[in-house]
């Protein structure tokens, strides 16, 4: 049940990117059209969770016997980017389809703040093993809904009759407002 | 100090360890050609070509799924170098470039209809006005910003216009129009296309069996561009001169000018175009994709034949038509008098054909002088039987097998065998379609004294075209309407005289026509020395029979049986379609027939399977019929030159003229270019709307 809560609140009430405001170049650079999008946050779901893990690994059995928590942002990146590649060259060899699918977003994510926030929230909130999975996970997800809606917005923006001075990314960060105080609604639904 | 350095150290060194093994073990195997190619392209990583940077291109062209041109950026040059590099030869390639389908400017609005008021204004005020078009340009410019190349700029009537030589064909403002309304266009996607349900297109074009873009060249006839016009519909129909002049105009009766004038006079415009090739004595330059190495064979050479054979040829396929007849062009040349369709001039049309690199065998007869066994032996990937429809119907009544009894396409075929036409002096032609008329015109061309037509409906019901029933009537022809013969009487074994019985007219049937019902009693006798019947024709298939090989299938209307939507028979590489499909059509539904099937045969030959058509267009799309048209004057319809009543009887002299320029561009200007329904309002009413708006 806690698993839960923790998932749903990750998702909805804390999404890290309408509430934690956490990757907002990929939100705002990847989300023109749906079908990247889906691409994108499916991306972010795997490598997120993947870093979140090796991250709480290195944390508790490397950085924290040597008290050396405070170079963990130094050393997450660090991290995440020898993943990222190691799991673009794996996929290469051993799965050509996923290896396709996600692999235009691979090299994308190495410095993602989204992934990289979540790791760090991952050791903030003193998580267990199965409650990091969770989260990762969840907060991953919530990325990939919140893209995912974006992207469908965006492609109506298109198309709408918009002031010249608010074409593009000005309209676009108008409208991410917008949809991050509808996900203030969610505030409270989960303690 | 020195510990986090260390361990920060310490933690890259792992990292780098460890990638540096993984990438020893997950080596994959690339083809080194990969890199030679990566090496010649621009590395701009741009897109363009449709994949994941110039990488995963390089890997595409190396593999073959992609072309050495796959590069939008580097063009020809880059292109050469590749194929240079690969070994390959590079031939012409074909150019594709972006248009749009969508002639946007100040047209006719739509008008919300209410209850069955025309206009309604609170619906109009509901919706904040007036809607000029719900598929058409928007005007936003989101393809200008699109196009990687500045190929694309916006025209003065906030319509995107396309500069044909910066674009390179990368498809990016297709991707980025919310309307769908840009396409990548090149020769044999213009071939390859059939008409959709969310195109947005004219009445016209709707209504011509071979989806000829009717608008388009009436506006380069318009502006004097007639060789863009001729092109233009030489996309669609490789017989502009014979439709010019034997097309009855399904296009006409769907004309939205109909509905407060006459028609635009499209075919007039067609012949036009099409006789001033001609008359230039220099024939436009067709262009023909590169060779495929695919070999095609047509049976039979009649439009659909001819019309296969081009686009086949044009896609790059080896095409070769085997002819029964000495001449190629099947009922154009066997079934159509000279005075309508002069045979000089479908010489010239079919030359032209033939000079794209098609190879004709005439005097081969299906059946008997070659099978599906040789085609086979011949090592040819598909075959296109277009056979057409040449048996008549006989009545079957007392005397029909006297001497002086001929069929009609029989009667017309003697024409061009040097038999002797021998005419007798008093004509009966039994028959209401085309070739009873032709039967009919042609027998008073050699001298017939009298020739009447007997037919058992009334003239509303004559399937023949309107404008030849007239002519008929003006050159004397008698009419025996709603009579049907009932026995031929004879002198000595020579037809004597008919015996008719009179109708009248009872329920409609299936086809919509009322039903003949014989009045009892009602014998007469008409004198007559020759009767040609002309009730109706269906294919000769009796060549199946003879062929031992043969595991094509009869339908049980006497037709080749084969899928309605690809044309294919039971036998995957035998194709059918025209009349021996179908059962006696118009030319033109025949040239259609011949490019559906080259779209297949193409797929075919190349894929091995046949991409349906989604959302094909059948029947006419429901928002482009009107009740009215709004700020059109009716505009006086320009007319052919017609040679004289005397001077027609006696020879075979072309009765019908072609207009000349000055009347073909004033007849342009009747067009009103529609869309699906918006369309060209008259100037000074639209220069009203403006100052109003």
């Amino acid at each position: 049940m806690d698993l839960l809560l923790l998932a749903i609140g990750a998702i909805f009430v804390n999404n890290i990117l309408l509430a934690q405001y956490l990757g907002n170049c990929p939100f705002c650079g990847v989300s023109k059209k749906l079908s990247t999008s889906v691409g994108m946050g499916l991306a972010v779901i795997f490598v997120a969770t993947l870093a979140s893990i090796f991250t709480w690994f290195a944390y508790h059995y490397i950085l924290k016997p040597y008290n050396m928590e405070f170079i963990r942002t130094l050393a997450f990146i660090l991290i995440i980017a020898a993943l990222v590649q190691f799991v673009e060259i794996f996929l290469k060899k051993q799965s050509k389809t996923l290896f396709n699918a996600l692999g235009i977003y691979l090299p994308l994510i190495t410095t993602n703040c989204a992934v990289m926030g979540i790791t760090l929230l991952n050791i903030k909130y003193e998580f267990n093993f199965i409650e990091v999975i969770v989260f990762s996970a969840a907060s991953a997800a919530g990325f990939t809904i919140a893209i995912i809606l974006f992207a469908g917005l965006r492609e109506r923006l298109i198309i709408a009759p918009v002031p010249k001075a608010m074409q593009g990314t000005a309209i676009a960060l108008v409208t991410a407002g917008i949809m991050s105080m509808a996900f203030l609604g969610f505030t409270g639904m989960v303690k | 100090m020195l510990m986090p350095i260390v361990v920060l150290w310490g933690i890259g060194f792992v990292a780098a360890v460890i990638l540096g093994v993984a990438s020893r073990i997950f080596y994959v195997e690339e083809n080194p050609r990969i890199k030679g190619v990566l090496s010649l392209l621009p590395g701009a990583n741009c897109g363009g070509c449709g994949y994941a940077g110039c990488n995963s291109c390089a890997e595409a062209i190396v593999n073959g799924t992609s072309q050495v041109n796959a590069c939008v950026i580097g063009q020809t040059e880059v292109a050469n170098q590749i194929a240079e590099y690969l070994g390959m030869a590079m031939v012409d390639s074909e150019i594709a470039v972006a248009t749009r389908d969508c002639s946007g400017g100040v047209r006719a609005v739509k008008k919300y209809e209410y209850s069955g008021l025309d206009d309604c204004r609170a619906a109009m005020l509901y919706y904040n006005g007036p809607i000029k078009c719900n598929r058409g340009c928007l005007g936003l410019g989101t393809c200008v910003n699109a196009c990687k190349f500045g190929a694309i700029t916006m025209g003065p009537d906030n319509l995107p216009i396309f500069d044909p030589e910066r674009c390179v064909g990368c498809g990016e403002c297709v991707r980025a129009c919310p309307k769908g309304i840009i396409s990548i266009i090149s020769e044999k996607s213009k071939i390859l296309h059939w008409n959709q349900y969310t195109e947005c297109l004219a009445p016209c074009r709707q209504k011509c069996p071979a989806q000829i873009d009717i608008p388009k060249y009436i506006h380069y006839i318009k502006d004097g561009k007639f060789k863009e016009a001729l092109l233009t519909i030489k996309e669609r129909n490789p017989l502009p001169l014979v439709c010019g002049r034997v097309c009855p105009e399904p296009c006409a009766l769907a004309c939205r000018r109909t509905i407060s004038d006459d028609p635009v006079a499209i075919n007039y415009l067609k012949r036009f175009a099409a006789d001033w090739e001609m008359n230039s004595g220099q024939r436009l330059h067709i262009p023909v994709a590169p060779a495929s190495g695919k070999k095609v064979a047509i049976v039979g050479s009649g439009p659909a034949g001819l019309s296969a054979a081009y686009f086949l040829c044009r896609l790059g396929h080896e095409v070769t038509i085997y002819e029964k007849r000495s001449q190629l062009g099947g009922m154009l040349r066997y079934g159509i008098p000279e005075y309508r369709l002069p045979k000089k001039i479908l010489d010239w049309e079919i030359e032209g054909i033939l000079e794209l690199g098609i190879t004709a065998r005439t005097n081969v007869d299906f059946g008997s002088d070659f099978t599906i066994d040789f085609l086979r032996a011949e090592k040819y990937d598909a075959a296109f039987m277009a056979v057409g429809a040449w048996d008549e119907h006989s009545l079957n009544i007392e005397g029909i097998n006297l001497n002086g009894v001929y069929s009609g396409t029989n009667f017309l075929e003697r024409f061009h065998n040097n038999e002797s036409v021998e005419i007798g002096k008093n004509v009966v032609v039994i028959g209401g379609g085309n070739t009873a008329i032709d039967a009919a015109r042609s027998s008073l061309r050699l001298g017939a004294e009298s020739v009447t037509i007997v037919y058992r409906r009334s003239r509303d019901e004559m399937p023949a075209n309107p404008a030849e029933i007239i002519a008929a009537e003006e050159e004397g022809i008698e009419f025996c309407f709603l009579s049907a013969p009932t026995k031929i009487l004879n002198d000595n074994n020579v037809v004597d005289s008919m015996e008719i019985l009179k109708m009248k007219l009872g329920e409609p049937d299936p086809s919509g026509r009322r039903r003949p019902v014989p009045i009892k009693g009602s014998e007469e006798i008409i004198a007559c020395d020759m009767v040609i019947q002309a009730i109706g024709q269906f294919p000769n298939l009796d060549f199946l029979g003879k062929d031992k090989s043969n595991i094509l299938q009869i339908t049980k209307w006497n037709t080749i049986n084969a899928e309605e939507d690809t044309l294919q028979t039971d036998v995957p590489y035998i194709f059918t379609g025209g009349d021996c499909f179908t059962g006696p059509g118009l030319a033109i539904e025949a040239i259609a027939a011949g490019r559906y099937a080259a779209r297949s045969i193409h797929y075919y030959v190349t894929d091995g399977k046949i991409p349906p058509i989604i959302d094909k267009q059948k029947s006419i799309i429901s928002e482009s019929l009107h009740q009215s048209i709004v700020g059109v004057a009716p505009k006086p319809r320009v007319h052919e030159p017609i040679v004289t009543l005397q001077d027609r009887l006696g020879t075979f002299k072309e009765v019908e003229g072609t207009i000349d320029e000055e009347d073909a561009r004033y007849e342009a200007t009747r067009c009103l270019n529609c869309g699906v329904f918006c369309y060209n309002q008259d100037l000074e009413e639209q220069s009203d709307a403006q100052t109003l708006n």
